[in-house]
């Protein structure tokens, strides 16, 4: 854990050097396609009216690359095909680095899979004097009892999500107040540290460094998530390809995330195996005629098969958007079934607000909402992700959710355990610090 | 019977299969390098200096192709510059009397025909220029081949008798000419004494001055090149102060026209103490002063 933690504060450093520089790219590696953006950070842009207010961040940069590559070599958001997914990444950078004309150096990375968990962490500390300092959060932090996060597993999110100073409670930056017990709620984040390392290997293999790492289903989160749905409380799912990520936000903070290793690309296999046609026919007809609604129009509707076969009965064959619709419902909804599940293990019934955002690509398919609000409550809606300046049209679908979020974590990315400062105590460094503080509490 | 061949051919090709749009590791690392800003720059315009700056280099090491370089250079020039076009065959002085002219022929020293790129006009000219009748020569070479040599002669203005003969000077005192004898140039008044030459623009204003009595005049003397005496018929003299000589001359004319000054028996008039001109008599004047004051000499002169 402390080599992830070292890795984080370097990669922080990395991002502020990025930022200095003025260019970052953003990576989306996911199952079904390979999203590379462009940033150019250049202060926060003259807005012409007053009626936008000091957004978070999003006004400091502009999108001048954009480049979309289908994914090869990733499955359930997972690498495993190291050197076709570095394929993948270099054509997606290219291709980006040309619409910018800029050579980009820094790279910040979001996937899906890894098995994400969360825990929940507690700490308290005694303050040594009345008020609060940053040491005493570096404190609190370091106080927090680790659950033990398993063999082979490193933190990818640790942020604090609360601050407790004496008996009150909800503080979002206890520094300076007074009081004589901080407490922390501490949200962790645990992924399978086997795909961190592929990933940064891969990375590591096409001439980038890594600024920052990120869970897909956060960054989409705090893109797709307006500000009182992330105040309030809400879910936000990321259907995805290969891999389905959902996310609860309360308070501006991510307070529990999950992943359900099913995407659309089963839903394309389902067509794919039923119908008997090959796996890109089969994406056609999931997204030109897919549904999960059918009504007696739909009965109607026949679907030209096709096929390459040579084979005149084959290559002629129909079937009905019915049909088509029985094949992918089930695979929908036994999606959407393993997400209520997560939420509930979450106890996202216990929220004020029980919003629900469901966005990704597998999102679009149509009459999803409705199937979604039968299985998962009835706040469903439908997300797109943030406008952000300099975005092509093409890029601003629901697909692109994580890859806009990840724009939004580069600028402005919340505070982690690992941006703090490190507790006296364990700083062998500085030494001299401790020296002056022991002179301090004892003349 | 429709042909065969082309379209069962293309009927049956396999579907395109899309390329992979994927670039090879060093297609992705040259792209990545073109936009490095250096790497463009150095491109761009380090490459090129560098290539021919070697080129040049490799071309110019060799010795013998370096000579061939610069007497094909030097070859192609020496063609140009023969051109007839180019071509000087004659000199035409003008401004100069015939003597003059001779002698600048004599001093040009240019063997004609010869390309006007390698006659050095301002060498000749200041050749020109060292003869002493020769105030400017302008040289220019005019269409046609023709050397042109437009010549300002020295006017003298006043003769120098020296030890070694007389000398012609023209105003500023630069030397004209020798002359053989006085009378070549009776219209020319005459100076002498060392370093004369020198003060030659003063002795012009004193002889200005001294126009009134010009009838009489003889010439100027420069005494320990640092004043002048006025040498007058009857050999009378004129000794000049150092500074004001012109109104010294002015005093002596307006005595002279008022008293008849210089008309009576004087050997000498004074005029180096502004205010007191000293008279020498001649001797028998002399005498006759004395007896007219009841002073008996005895017979000398003095």
């Amino acid at each position: 854990m402390t080599d992830l933690y070292q890795s984080q504060r370097a990669m922080r450093n990395m991002r502020r050097a990025a930022m200095q520089r003025g260019v970052i790219a953003i990576l989306d590696i996911g199952t079904s396609k390979i999203a590379c953006l462009v940033l150019r950070f250049d202060g926060p842009s003259p807005v012409a009216d007053d009626s936008l207010g000091p957004m978070a961040g999003q006004s400091s940069f502009r999108v001048i690359g954009a480049a979309t590559t289908r994914s090869r070599g990733v499955r359930f958001g997972e690498i495993s095909v190291m050197a076709e997914t570095e394929r993948a990444v270099r054509t997606a950078v290219q291709a980006a680095q040309k619409m910018a004309n800029v050579r980009v150096d820094h790279v910040i990375a979001c996937f899906s899979g890894a098995e994400p968990r969360s825990y929940g962490l507690a700490g308290e500390v005694e303050l040594e004097d009345s008020v609060v300092t940053e040491q005493d959060v570096a404190r609190v932090m370091a106080a927090c009892d680790v659950p033990d996060i398993g063999y082979g597993r490193e933190v990818l999110h640790a942020q604090p999500v609360n601050f407790a100073l004496d008996h009150r409670t909800g503080l979002g930056d206890p520094r300076g107040q007074i009081g004589n017990r901080l407490a922390t709620d501490m949200h962790l984040l645990s992924i399978d540290a086997t795909v961190v390392q592929n990933i940064l290997h891969c990375i590591h293999r096409c001439d980038l460094e890594l600024a920052g790492l990120a869970s897909s289903a956060y960054v989409s989160g705090m893109a797709s998530l307006v500000e009182d749905e992330q105040e309030l409380g809400a879910a936000c799912i990321d259907m995805g390809g290969g891999s389905t990520g959902l996310s609860i936000f309360i308070k501006k903070h991510m307070i529990y995330s999950d992943a359900v290793r099913l995407g659309g690309d089963h839903v394309t296999s389902d067509i794919s195996k039923g119908l008997m046609v090959p796996m890109a026919v089969a994406e056609r007809i999931k997204t030109k005629h897919g549904g999960v609604h059918a009504t007696g129009m739909d009965d109607r509707e026949m679907i030209e098969v096709g096929g390459d076969s040579g084979d005149w009965e084959k290559d002629r064959r129909q079937v009905s958007r019915t049909e088509l619709i029985g094949i992918m419902r089930p695979r929908v909804e036994e999606i959407l079934e393993e997400v209520r599940e997560r939420l509930d293990v979450a106890g996202f019934d216990s929220l004020p607000s029980q919003q629900i955002v469901l966005t990704g690509g597998a999102s679009q398919i149509p009459g999803l909402d409705g199937l979604a609000s039968r299985i998962l409550g009835q706040r469903v809606r439908l997300g797109r992700p943030l406008r952000v300046q300099g975005l092509p049209q093409a890029a601003t679908g629901a697909a692109f959710s994580s890859s806009v979020g990840l724009c939004l974590f580069a600028a402005h990315p919340q505070d982690e355990w690992w941006d703090f400062e490190i507790p006296a105590e364990r700083y062998p460094a500085r030494s001299l610090k401790r020296v002056v503080k022991w002179f301090r509490d004892n003349w | 019977m429709q042909p065969l061949t082309n379209r069962s051919l293309s009927a049956h090709r396999p579907p395109h299969l899309r390329r992979d749009p994927a670039p090879t590791k060093w297609a992705y690392r040259m792209q990545r390098l073109w936009l490095t800003p250096v790497f463009r720059v150095l491109f761009r315009f380090g490459l090129p200096t560098v290539v021919v700056a070697l080129t040049a280099g490799v071309v110019l090491m060799d010795e013998g192709r370096r000579d061939a370089i610069a007497g094909g250079i030097a070859g192609l020039r020496e063609t140009f510059q023969n051109r007839p076009e180019f071509m000087v065959g004659l000199v035409s002085v003008e401004g100069a009397s015939t003597e003059l002219a001779d002698a600048v022929r004599a001093r040009l020293n240019i063997s004609l025909p010869q390309s006007s790129f390698d006659i050095d006009l301002d060498a000749a000219r200041l050749r020109i220029q060292e003869l002493d009748a020769v105030a400017q020569a302008d040289l220019m070479v005019r269409a046609g081949g023709v050397l042109q040599v437009a010549i300002t002669e020295r006017v003298p203005v006043v003769l120098w008798r020296t030890e070694d003969g007389i000398e012609m000077l023209d105003a500023t005192g630069h030397r004209v000419a020798s002359l053989i004898s006085r009378s070549d140039r009776p219209d020319l008044p005459l100076i002498a004494g060392e370093g004369a030459d020198a003060a030659t623009v003063e002795a012009m204003a004193l002889l200005a001055a001294a126009k009134p009595i010009e009838d009489r005049l003889r010439g100027l003397v420069r005494i320990g090149d640092r004043r002048w005496d006025l040498i007058l018929d009857r050999n009378q003299r004129i000794l000049l102060p150092e500074t004001k000589p012109v109104a010294a001359i002015e005093r002596l004319i307006a005595l002279h026209q008022a008293n008849d000054l210089l008309g009576r028996d004087i050997f000498a008039v004074d005029l180096r103490t502004e205010h007191r001109p000293v008279l020498r008599l001649a001797p028998y004047a002399f005498n006759q002063l004395r007896q007219t004051q009841g002073i008996d000499t005895s017979g000398s002169d003095l």
